[in-house]
Protein backbone atom coordinates (compact mmCIF):
# COMPACT_ATOMS: atom_id res chain seq x y z
CA UNK A 1 0.00 0.00 0.00
CA UNK A 2 2.91 2.79 0.08
CA UNK A 3 2.55 4.52 -2.95
CA UNK A 4 6.05 5.87 -4.37
CA UNK A 5 6.03 9.51 -3.15
CA UNK A 6 9.25 10.58 -2.59
CA UNK A 7 9.68 12.00 -5.88
CA UNK A 8 6.83 14.09 -5.61
CA UNK A 9 6.98 18.11 -5.35
CA UNK A 10 6.67 18.46 -1.58
CA UNK A 11 3.27 20.19 -1.10
CA UNK A 12 4.63 21.39 2.52
CA UNK A 13 8.05 22.28 3.96
CA UNK A 14 8.55 22.61 7.13
CA UNK A 15 11.85 24.33 8.67
CA UNK A 16 13.25 24.29 11.64
CA UNK A 17 9.62 24.78 13.52
CA UNK A 18 9.62 25.98 17.20
CA UNK A 19 6.49 26.80 18.95
CA UNK A 20 6.35 28.01 22.56
CA UNK A 21 3.16 28.64 24.78
CA UNK A 22 3.71 31.52 27.09
CA UNK A 23 7.76 30.53 27.11
CA UNK A 24 7.23 26.91 27.22
CA UNK A 25 8.07 25.03 24.29
CA UNK A 26 5.77 22.90 22.53
CA UNK A 27 7.91 21.74 19.83
CA UNK A 28 11.50 22.75 19.37
CA UNK A 29 13.25 22.64 15.83
CA UNK A 30 11.73 20.39 13.33
CA UNK A 31 12.20 20.24 9.73
CA UNK A 32 10.20 17.82 6.97
CA UNK A 33 8.28 18.04 4.38
CA UNK A 34 4.91 16.73 3.57
CA UNK A 35 4.22 15.12 -0.18
CA UNK A 36 1.31 16.13 -2.66
CA UNK A 37 -0.93 13.61 -2.35
CA UNK A 38 0.31 11.34 0.85
CA UNK A 39 -1.11 10.77 3.76
CA UNK A 40 1.10 12.00 6.28
CA UNK A 41 1.03 10.13 9.71
CA UNK A 42 2.70 12.18 13.38
CA UNK A 43 2.15 9.11 15.61
CA UNK A 44 3.56 10.22 19.26
CA UNK A 45 2.40 10.23 23.24
CA UNK A 46 0.59 13.15 24.42
CA UNK A 47 2.60 16.46 24.68
CA UNK A 48 4.81 15.36 21.97
CA UNK A 49 3.84 18.56 19.84
CA UNK A 50 2.04 17.35 17.29
CA UNK A 51 -1.41 19.22 17.61
CA UNK A 52 0.94 22.66 17.95
CA UNK A 53 2.09 21.54 14.03
CA UNK A 54 -1.35 21.61 12.86
CA UNK A 55 -2.78 24.35 14.93
CA UNK A 56 0.41 26.61 13.44
CA UNK A 57 -0.31 24.70 10.15
CA UNK A 58 -3.44 26.51 9.98
CA UNK A 59 -2.54 29.92 11.20
CA UNK A 60 -4.65 28.63 14.65
CA UNK A 61 -1.77 31.05 16.99
CA UNK A 62 -3.75 33.95 15.71
CA UNK A 63 -6.35 32.65 18.32
CA UNK A 64 -4.16 32.46 21.12
CA UNK A 65 -1.42 35.58 22.22
CA UNK A 66 0.13 32.99 24.32
CA UNK A 67 1.36 30.97 21.30
CA UNK A 68 4.74 31.78 19.44
CA UNK A 69 5.68 29.94 16.38
CA UNK A 70 9.33 30.18 15.13
CA UNK A 71 10.44 28.88 11.83
CA UNK A 72 8.83 28.55 8.62
CA UNK A 73 6.02 26.34 7.50
CA UNK A 74 5.35 26.56 3.43
CA UNK A 75 2.54 25.96 1.78
CA UNK A 76 2.93 25.14 -2.02
CA UNK A 77 6.53 27.28 -1.23
CA UNK A 78 4.78 30.21 0.22
CA UNK A 79 5.20 30.57 3.84
CA UNK A 80 1.90 30.57 5.77
CA UNK A 81 2.69 33.73 7.93
CA UNK A 82 3.46 35.17 4.60
CA UNK A 83 0.17 34.89 3.46
CA UNK A 84 -1.77 38.37 3.43
CA UNK A 85 -5.31 37.23 3.52
CA UNK A 86 -5.32 34.51 6.37
CA UNK A 87 -9.05 33.97 5.76
CA UNK A 88 -7.78 32.54 1.88
CA UNK A 89 -5.39 30.20 3.62
CA UNK A 90 -7.83 28.41 5.81
CA UNK A 91 -10.17 27.93 3.02
CA UNK A 92 -7.50 25.85 1.10
CA UNK A 93 -6.88 23.67 4.62
CA UNK A 94 -8.99 21.58 6.23
CA UNK A 95 -9.30 20.61 9.87
CA UNK A 96 -10.81 18.21 12.52
CA UNK A 97 -10.27 17.94 16.21
CA UNK A 98 -10.66 15.14 18.93
CA UNK A 99 -13.32 17.55 20.44
CA UNK A 100 -16.81 17.75 18.00
CA UNK A 101 -18.20 20.10 17.02
CA UNK A 102 -21.53 20.53 15.99
CA UNK A 103 -22.27 23.88 14.71
CA UNK A 104 -26.25 25.23 16.11
CA UNK A 105 -27.46 24.97 13.25
CA UNK A 106 -29.23 22.44 10.85
CA UNK A 107 -27.49 19.70 9.78
CA UNK A 108 -27.42 20.69 6.26
CA UNK A 109 -26.31 24.22 7.44
CA UNK A 110 -23.73 22.98 8.87
CA UNK A 111 -22.14 21.51 5.86
CA UNK A 112 -23.02 24.25 3.89
CA UNK A 113 -22.01 26.66 5.76
CA UNK A 114 -18.33 27.16 4.09
CA UNK A 115 -19.40 26.93 0.49
CA UNK A 116 -21.83 29.62 1.59
CA UNK A 117 -19.22 31.61 2.83
CA UNK A 118 -17.01 31.25 -0.45
CA UNK A 119 -19.81 32.11 -2.47
CA UNK A 120 -21.47 29.58 -3.56
CA UNK A 121 -25.40 30.48 -3.67
CA UNK A 122 -27.13 28.11 -5.79
CA UNK A 123 -29.55 25.39 -3.73
CA UNK A 124 -29.34 22.81 -6.15
CA UNK A 125 -25.21 23.28 -5.68
CA UNK A 126 -25.29 23.13 -1.68
CA UNK A 127 -27.58 20.06 -2.22
CA UNK A 128 -24.81 18.13 -4.13
CA UNK A 129 -21.86 19.21 -1.99
CA UNK A 130 -23.95 18.26 1.19
CA UNK A 131 -24.39 14.58 -0.10
CA UNK A 132 -21.34 14.27 -1.35
CA UNK A 133 -19.74 15.60 1.99
CA UNK A 134 -22.01 13.68 4.35
CA UNK A 135 -21.83 10.36 2.21
CA UNK A 136 -17.57 10.58 2.25
CA UNK A 137 -18.01 11.18 5.82
CA UNK A 138 -20.19 8.48 6.04
CA UNK A 139 -22.64 9.92 8.21
CA UNK A 140 -25.35 10.76 4.82
CA UNK A 141 -27.65 7.65 5.59
CA UNK A 142 -27.81 8.28 9.43
CA UNK A 143 -29.20 11.96 8.68
CA UNK A 144 -30.52 12.32 5.01
CA UNK A 145 -34.21 12.33 6.33
CA UNK A 146 -33.79 14.44 9.59
CA UNK A 147 -31.45 17.67 7.67
CA UNK A 148 -33.22 20.37 9.24
CA UNK A 149 -32.35 18.91 12.70
CA UNK A 150 -29.95 20.89 14.69
CA UNK A 151 -25.96 19.87 14.45
CA UNK A 152 -25.49 20.56 18.10
CA UNK A 153 -27.95 17.58 19.34
CA UNK A 154 -26.41 14.73 17.13
CA UNK A 155 -24.63 12.04 19.32
CA UNK A 156 -20.98 13.07 19.73
CA UNK A 157 -19.54 10.21 17.47
CA UNK A 158 -22.22 12.13 14.71
CA UNK A 159 -20.88 15.37 15.72
CA UNK A 160 -17.76 13.75 14.92
CA UNK A 161 -18.23 12.65 11.33
CA UNK A 162 -20.29 15.84 11.23
CA UNK A 163 -16.97 17.56 11.61
CA UNK A 164 -15.27 15.90 9.14
CA UNK A 165 -18.04 16.66 6.47
CA UNK A 166 -17.73 20.39 7.05
CA UNK A 167 -13.74 20.22 6.62
CA UNK A 168 -14.25 18.47 3.45
CA UNK A 169 -16.96 21.27 2.25
CA UNK A 170 -14.40 23.94 1.64
CA UNK A 171 -12.84 21.90 -0.49
CA UNK A 172 -9.78 21.41 0.73
CA UNK A 173 -6.27 20.57 -1.14
CA UNK A 174 -4.80 19.98 2.69
CA UNK A 175 -7.00 17.87 5.38
CA UNK A 176 -5.58 18.21 8.86
CA UNK A 177 -6.89 15.31 10.79
CA UNK A 178 -6.22 15.40 14.81
CA UNK A 179 -7.28 12.45 16.46
CA UNK A 180 -10.51 12.33 14.18
CA UNK A 181 -11.64 8.59 14.94
CA UNK A 182 -11.59 9.63 19.22
CA UNK A 183 -15.56 9.60 19.30
CA UNK A 184 -16.91 7.61 16.29
CA UNK A 185 -16.73 3.66 16.73
CA UNK A 186 -14.48 0.78 15.13
CA UNK A 187 -16.73 0.49 12.31
CA UNK A 188 -17.46 3.72 11.15
CA UNK A 189 -13.77 4.72 11.65
CA UNK A 190 -12.71 1.81 8.83
CA UNK A 191 -15.47 3.52 6.26
CA UNK A 192 -13.87 6.99 7.14
CA UNK A 193 -10.78 5.09 6.73
CA UNK A 194 -11.60 4.20 3.43
CA UNK A 195 -13.13 7.43 2.15
CA UNK A 196 -9.62 9.06 3.28
CA UNK A 197 -7.58 6.43 0.97
CA UNK A 198 -9.61 7.48 -1.48
CA UNK A 199 -9.15 11.43 -0.80
CA UNK A 200 -5.61 10.98 -1.40
CA UNK A 201 -6.34 11.32 -5.48
CA UNK A 202 -7.42 14.68 -4.68
CA UNK A 203 -5.84 16.39 -1.78
CA UNK A 204 -3.08 15.67 0.94
CA UNK A 205 -3.75 14.60 3.94
CA UNK A 206 -1.93 14.73 7.60
CA UNK A 207 -3.08 12.33 10.55
CA UNK A 208 -2.12 12.83 13.81
CA UNK A 209 -3.24 9.68 15.28
CA UNK A 210 -2.35 8.25 18.68
CA UNK A 211 -3.51 4.66 17.42
CA UNK A 212 -0.29 3.36 15.74
CA UNK A 213 -2.04 0.85 13.69
CA UNK A 214 -4.05 3.73 12.37
CA UNK A 215 -1.13 5.60 10.98
CA UNK A 216 0.30 2.13 9.93
CA UNK A 217 -2.94 0.88 7.85
CA UNK A 218 -3.50 4.63 6.48
CA UNK A 219 -0.06 6.14 6.57
CA UNK A 220 2.44 6.55 3.50
CA UNK A 221 5.33 7.86 5.78
CA UNK A 222 5.13 8.50 9.10
CA UNK A 223 6.67 11.32 11.53
CA UNK A 224 7.36 9.80 15.14
CA UNK A 225 7.01 13.04 17.39
CA UNK A 226 8.33 12.85 21.18
CA UNK A 227 8.14 15.78 23.80
CA UNK A 228 8.42 18.53 21.38
CA UNK A 229 11.29 16.24 19.69
CA UNK A 230 10.90 15.47 15.63
CA UNK A 231 12.61 11.70 15.87
CA UNK A 232 11.93 10.53 12.56
CA UNK A 233 10.31 10.39 8.96
CA UNK A 234 10.17 7.36 7.47
CA UNK A 235 7.78 5.51 4.78
CA UNK A 236 5.15 3.90 7.61
CA UNK A 237 6.04 0.06 6.67
CA UNK A 238 9.81 1.13 6.78
CA UNK A 239 8.72 2.11 11.22
CA UNK A 240 6.77 -1.21 11.90
CA UNK A 241 9.23 -3.41 9.93
CA UNK A 242 12.13 -2.64 12.00
CA UNK A 243 13.80 -0.13 9.95
CA UNK A 244 13.48 2.97 12.22
CA UNK A 245 16.62 4.50 12.57
CA UNK A 246 15.99 5.48 16.06
CA UNK A 247 15.82 2.86 19.23
CA UNK A 248 12.78 5.09 20.49
CA UNK A 249 10.58 4.70 17.42
CA UNK A 250 10.76 1.33 17.51
CA UNK A 251 10.08 1.04 20.96
CA UNK A 252 7.03 3.50 20.76
CA UNK A 253 5.71 1.37 17.88
CA UNK A 254 5.72 -1.72 19.30
CA UNK A 255 4.10 -0.61 22.26
CA UNK A 256 7.23 -0.76 24.76
CA UNK A 257 6.20 3.04 25.97
CA UNK A 258 3.69 5.51 25.24
CA UNK B 1 -24.82 -1.24 64.58
CA UNK B 2 -23.75 1.90 63.35
CA UNK B 3 -24.74 4.65 65.87
CA UNK B 4 -24.30 8.59 65.51
CA UNK B 5 -22.26 10.19 67.31
CA UNK B 6 -22.37 13.03 69.32
CA UNK B 7 -20.39 15.04 67.38
CA UNK B 8 -22.66 13.92 64.55
CA UNK B 9 -25.58 14.95 66.54
CA UNK B 10 -24.09 18.24 66.99
CA UNK B 11 -23.07 19.35 63.16
CA UNK B 12 -26.04 18.42 62.16
CA UNK B 13 -27.39 21.23 64.44
CA UNK B 14 -25.42 23.12 63.64
CA UNK B 15 -26.34 22.06 59.57
CA UNK B 16 -29.83 23.04 60.49
CA UNK B 17 -29.07 26.22 62.45
CA UNK B 18 -27.02 27.98 59.15
CA UNK B 19 -29.59 26.51 57.06
CA UNK B 20 -32.08 28.70 58.74
CA UNK B 21 -30.05 31.89 59.37
CA UNK B 22 -29.42 31.90 55.86
CA UNK B 23 -33.09 30.94 55.07
CA UNK B 24 -33.70 34.08 57.05
CA UNK B 25 -31.54 36.59 55.38
CA UNK B 26 -32.97 35.24 51.68
CA UNK B 27 -36.66 36.11 52.99
CA UNK B 28 -36.02 39.72 54.55
CA UNK B 29 -35.13 40.43 50.97
CA UNK B 30 -38.56 39.48 49.94
CA UNK B 31 -39.74 42.03 52.16
CA UNK B 32 -39.29 45.09 50.96
CA UNK B 33 -40.54 43.92 48.04
CA UNK B 34 -43.82 42.60 49.59
CA UNK B 35 -44.60 45.62 51.30
CA UNK B 36 -43.92 48.39 48.76
CA UNK B 37 -46.35 46.31 46.30
CA UNK B 38 -49.36 45.68 49.05
CA UNK B 39 -48.71 49.71 50.30
CA UNK B 40 -48.81 50.34 46.52
CA UNK B 41 -52.13 48.60 45.75
CA UNK B 42 -53.79 49.23 49.12
CA UNK B 43 -53.22 53.13 48.61
CA UNK B 44 -52.90 53.60 45.27
CA UNK B 45 -55.58 51.16 43.68
CA UNK B 46 -57.98 52.86 44.22
CA UNK B 47 -57.47 55.81 42.28
CA UNK B 48 -56.40 53.98 39.44
CA UNK B 49 -59.00 54.31 36.31
CA UNK B 50 -58.74 54.32 32.39
CA UNK B 51 -59.34 58.09 33.00
CA UNK B 52 -56.63 58.25 35.27
CA UNK B 53 -54.67 56.65 32.76
CA UNK B 54 -55.99 58.71 29.47
CA UNK B 55 -56.71 62.09 30.92
CA UNK B 56 -54.19 65.04 31.89
CA UNK B 57 -53.79 66.28 35.18
CA UNK B 58 -56.08 69.25 36.41
CA UNK B 59 -56.31 71.54 39.17
CA UNK B 60 -52.64 72.18 39.53
CA UNK B 61 -52.11 68.45 39.79
CA UNK B 62 -54.43 67.78 42.54
CA UNK B 63 -56.88 65.61 40.38
CA UNK B 64 -56.84 64.25 36.75
CA UNK B 65 -54.62 61.38 35.11
CA UNK B 66 -50.88 61.72 34.40
CA UNK B 67 -51.61 60.79 30.80
CA UNK B 68 -48.58 63.23 29.85
CA UNK B 69 -46.70 61.72 31.57
CA UNK B 70 -47.11 58.13 30.84
CA UNK B 71 -46.54 59.33 27.16
CA UNK B 72 -43.48 61.18 28.30
CA UNK B 73 -41.76 58.59 30.11
CA UNK B 74 -42.40 56.30 26.98
CA UNK B 75 -40.85 58.43 24.61
CA UNK B 76 -37.75 58.85 27.01
CA UNK B 77 -37.33 55.29 27.06
CA UNK B 78 -37.55 54.82 23.15
CA UNK B 79 -35.42 57.59 22.40
CA UNK B 80 -32.42 56.42 25.30
CA UNK B 81 -33.09 53.02 23.63
CA UNK B 82 -32.56 54.01 20.13
CA UNK B 83 -29.18 55.93 21.33
CA UNK B 84 -28.15 53.43 23.13
CA UNK B 85 -28.77 50.03 22.10
CA UNK B 86 -26.97 50.03 18.87
CA UNK B 87 -23.72 51.68 20.59
CA UNK B 88 -23.98 49.37 23.79
CA UNK B 89 -24.16 46.33 21.11
CA UNK B 90 -21.45 47.16 18.89
CA UNK B 91 -19.27 48.06 21.96
CA UNK B 92 -19.72 44.88 23.26
CA UNK B 93 -19.05 43.21 20.20
CA UNK B 94 -15.56 44.54 19.71
CA UNK B 95 -14.38 44.02 23.04
CA UNK B 96 -15.80 40.22 22.77
CA UNK B 97 -14.78 39.26 19.53
CA UNK B 98 -12.25 41.52 18.05
CA UNK B 99 -10.75 43.25 21.19
CA UNK B 100 -6.90 42.35 21.73
CA UNK B 101 -5.31 41.83 25.78
CA UNK B 102 -3.52 44.79 25.72
CA UNK B 103 -3.71 48.58 27.32
CA UNK B 104 -6.23 49.97 24.97
CA UNK B 105 -8.78 47.62 25.48
CA UNK B 106 -8.07 47.52 29.25
CA UNK B 107 -8.61 51.41 29.94
CA UNK B 108 -11.76 50.95 28.00
CA UNK B 109 -13.00 48.17 30.46
CA UNK B 110 -11.91 50.50 33.21
CA UNK B 111 -13.97 53.35 31.75
CA UNK B 112 -16.95 51.26 31.29
CA UNK B 113 -16.85 49.97 35.08
CA UNK B 114 -15.98 53.86 36.13
CA UNK B 115 -19.09 55.06 34.32
CA UNK B 116 -21.63 52.49 35.70
CA UNK B 117 -20.47 54.23 38.97
CA UNK B 118 -21.03 57.42 38.18
CA UNK B 119 -23.94 58.91 40.82
CA UNK B 120 -27.04 59.78 38.38
CA UNK B 121 -26.90 63.01 39.84
CA UNK B 122 -23.64 63.65 38.03
CA UNK B 123 -24.95 62.04 34.95
CA UNK B 124 -27.44 64.67 34.97
CA UNK B 125 -24.94 67.73 35.45
CA UNK B 126 -22.87 66.47 32.11
CA UNK B 127 -26.41 66.06 30.19
CA UNK B 128 -27.05 69.96 31.23
CA UNK B 129 -23.66 70.80 30.17
CA UNK B 130 -23.03 68.38 26.78
CA UNK B 131 -26.53 68.27 25.70
CA UNK B 132 -28.36 70.72 26.88
CA UNK B 133 -25.77 73.17 26.30
CA UNK B 134 -22.69 72.42 24.11
CA UNK B 135 -25.07 70.49 21.51
CA UNK B 136 -27.90 73.45 21.85
CA UNK B 137 -30.76 70.98 22.18
CA UNK B 138 -32.22 72.65 24.85
CA UNK B 139 -34.12 70.85 27.42
CA UNK B 140 -36.01 68.86 25.45
CA UNK B 141 -36.25 64.63 24.67
CA UNK B 142 -33.34 64.18 23.14
CA UNK B 143 -31.01 65.95 25.62
CA UNK B 144 -32.78 63.82 28.70
CA UNK B 145 -32.70 60.14 26.51
CA UNK B 146 -29.41 60.75 25.55
CA UNK B 147 -28.35 61.14 29.24
CA UNK B 148 -30.64 58.48 30.35
CA UNK B 149 -28.30 56.70 27.18
CA UNK B 150 -25.14 57.37 28.62
CA UNK B 151 -25.98 56.47 31.92
CA UNK B 152 -27.27 53.00 30.88
CA UNK B 153 -24.87 52.19 27.99
CA UNK B 154 -22.51 50.57 30.35
CA UNK B 155 -25.58 48.45 31.57
CA UNK B 156 -26.16 46.90 27.71
CA UNK B 157 -22.28 46.20 27.18
CA UNK B 158 -21.78 44.05 30.39
CA UNK B 159 -25.09 42.51 29.75
CA UNK B 160 -24.62 42.12 26.12
CA UNK B 161 -21.13 40.90 26.50
CA UNK B 162 -22.45 38.21 29.39
CA UNK B 163 -24.50 37.17 26.85
CA UNK B 164 -21.87 36.67 24.17
CA UNK B 165 -19.38 34.87 26.38
CA UNK B 166 -22.08 32.19 26.71
CA UNK B 167 -21.59 31.09 22.38
CA UNK B 168 -18.99 28.62 23.33
CA UNK B 169 -15.54 29.39 22.13
CA UNK B 170 -15.34 25.83 20.11
CA UNK B 171 -18.02 27.10 18.01
CA UNK B 172 -15.88 29.93 16.67
CA UNK B 173 -13.04 28.38 16.38
CA UNK B 174 -14.82 26.05 13.83
CA UNK B 175 -16.09 28.99 11.81
CA UNK B 176 -12.55 30.88 11.73
CA UNK B 177 -11.23 27.39 10.73
CA UNK B 178 -13.17 27.25 7.74
CA UNK B 179 -12.12 30.43 6.65
CA UNK B 180 -14.61 32.14 7.74
CA UNK B 181 -13.63 36.09 9.20
CA UNK B 182 -14.45 37.60 12.75
CA UNK B 183 -18.11 38.89 10.86
CA UNK B 184 -18.70 35.85 9.30
CA UNK B 185 -18.66 34.09 12.43
CA UNK B 186 -20.68 37.02 13.93
CA UNK B 187 -23.39 36.67 11.85
CA UNK B 188 -23.58 33.22 11.35
CA UNK B 189 -22.75 31.91 14.89
CA UNK B 190 -22.62 34.21 17.33
CA UNK B 191 -25.17 36.54 16.99
CA UNK B 192 -28.09 34.13 16.46
CA UNK B 193 -27.25 32.32 19.72
CA UNK B 194 -26.82 35.20 21.72
CA UNK B 195 -29.61 37.70 20.36
CA UNK B 196 -31.95 36.31 23.28
CA UNK B 197 -29.80 37.14 25.89
CA UNK B 198 -28.92 40.53 24.51
CA UNK B 199 -32.69 40.94 24.55
CA UNK B 200 -33.39 39.80 27.85
CA UNK B 201 -30.45 42.68 28.54
CA UNK B 202 -31.93 45.57 27.19
CA UNK B 203 -34.99 45.23 28.17
CA UNK B 204 -33.71 44.74 31.93
CA UNK B 205 -31.84 48.10 31.28
CA UNK B 206 -35.24 49.94 29.94
CA UNK B 207 -36.71 48.84 33.07
CA UNK B 208 -34.47 50.73 34.58
CA UNK B 209 -34.52 54.00 32.26
CA UNK B 210 -37.93 54.23 33.19
CA UNK B 211 -37.68 54.81 36.75
CA UNK B 212 -34.70 57.45 36.62
CA UNK B 213 -35.59 60.55 37.89
CA UNK B 214 -32.09 62.93 38.04
CA UNK B 215 -30.98 62.81 34.90
CA UNK B 216 -33.87 64.08 33.37
CA UNK B 217 -34.73 66.52 35.90
CA UNK B 218 -32.86 69.56 34.42
CA UNK B 219 -32.56 68.26 31.04
CA UNK B 220 -35.89 67.28 29.92
CA UNK B 221 -38.58 66.67 31.73
CA UNK B 222 -41.01 69.54 32.69
CA UNK B 223 -42.53 70.21 36.08
CA UNK B 224 -45.87 70.43 34.36
CA UNK B 225 -47.09 70.34 30.72
CA UNK B 226 -50.29 69.38 30.22
CA UNK B 227 -49.60 68.39 26.58
CA UNK B 228 -47.80 65.48 24.69
CA UNK B 229 -44.51 66.27 22.92
CA UNK B 230 -44.61 67.05 19.26
CA UNK B 231 -40.83 65.45 18.34
CA UNK B 232 -37.79 64.83 20.51
CA UNK B 233 -37.19 68.47 20.79
CA UNK B 234 -40.26 69.27 23.13
CA UNK B 235 -40.08 69.19 26.95
CA UNK B 236 -41.74 66.74 28.26
CA UNK B 237 -43.53 65.14 31.50
CA UNK B 238 -42.68 61.87 32.92
CA UNK B 239 -44.09 59.50 35.60
CA UNK B 240 -40.94 59.55 37.63
CA UNK B 241 -40.31 63.47 37.99
CA UNK B 242 -44.47 63.37 38.55
CA UNK B 243 -44.48 61.54 41.26
CA UNK B 244 -41.86 63.34 42.87
CA UNK B 245 -44.03 66.34 42.35
CA UNK B 246 -47.16 65.14 43.16
CA UNK B 247 -45.86 63.63 46.44
CA UNK B 248 -43.29 66.69 47.58
CA UNK B 249 -43.92 69.70 45.79
CA UNK B 250 -47.61 70.24 45.21
CA UNK B 251 -50.17 71.01 48.39
CA UNK B 252 -53.25 69.89 48.86
CA UNK B 253 -52.95 66.58 47.09
CA UNK B 254 -55.02 63.67 47.60
CA UNK B 255 -53.39 60.99 49.54
CA UNK B 256 -54.31 58.28 47.27
CA UNK B 257 -52.74 60.33 43.70
CA UNK B 258 -49.24 59.84 44.47
CA UNK B 259 -49.71 55.84 45.36
CA UNK B 260 -51.50 55.78 42.08
CA UNK B 261 -48.83 57.27 40.30
CA UNK B 262 -46.39 55.24 41.98
CA UNK B 263 -48.37 52.03 40.66
CA UNK B 264 -48.31 52.86 37.52
CA UNK B 265 -44.42 53.19 37.22
CA UNK B 266 -43.53 50.22 39.11
CA UNK B 267 -46.53 48.58 36.70
CA UNK B 268 -44.72 49.34 33.39
CA UNK B 269 -41.08 48.12 35.19
CA UNK B 270 -42.53 45.20 36.13
CA UNK B 271 -44.33 44.21 33.30
CA UNK B 272 -41.01 44.77 31.34
CA UNK B 273 -39.53 42.20 33.87
CA UNK B 274 -41.81 40.10 32.79
CA UNK B 275 -41.49 40.21 29.39
CA UNK B 276 -37.53 39.69 30.33
CA UNK B 277 -38.57 36.99 32.26
CA UNK B 278 -40.44 35.02 29.43
CA UNK B 279 -37.78 35.73 26.64
CA UNK B 280 -35.36 34.20 29.10
CA UNK B 281 -37.79 30.72 29.45
CA UNK B 282 -38.18 31.01 25.92
CA UNK B 283 -34.40 30.77 25.88
CA UNK B 284 -33.71 28.06 28.45
CA UNK B 285 -37.05 26.01 26.28
CA UNK B 286 -35.21 25.72 23.05
CA UNK B 287 -31.49 24.55 23.76
CA UNK B 288 -29.55 24.03 21.12
CA UNK B 289 -25.98 22.57 22.58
Amino acid sequence: MVTPTRDRQPKVQVRDLSIHYGGKAALAGATFEIHEHEIFGIIGPAGSGKTSFLRAMNRMDLFNPAMEVGGEISMDGKDVRKWKNVYALRRRIGVVFPLPVGLPMSIYENVALAPRLGGTRKRADLDVIVERCLTRAALWDEVKDRLDSLGSLLSGGQQQRLTIARALSQEPELLLLDEFSIAVDPVTTMKIEDVLKELRQELTIVLVTNLVQQARRLADRTAFFLTGELVEVAPTEDLFTGGASDERTTAYVEGRFG
Amino acid sequence: MFEATELNHRNQRTEKLWRLLFLMMTLLLILPVAVILTVLVVKGGPSLSIDFLFTEPTQGMTAGGILPALVGTVWLVVVALIASVPIGVAAALYLSEYAPDNWLTRIINLAIINLAGVPSIVHALFGVGAFVAFFRFGTSILAASLTLAVMTLPVVIVSTREALKAVPQAFREACWNMGATRWQTIRKVVLPNSVSGILTGVILEVSRTAGETAPIMFTGAAFFLPFLPQSVYDQTMALSLHLFVVSTQVPDVPEGLPFGVALVLIGLVLSMNAVSIGFRMVLRGKKKW
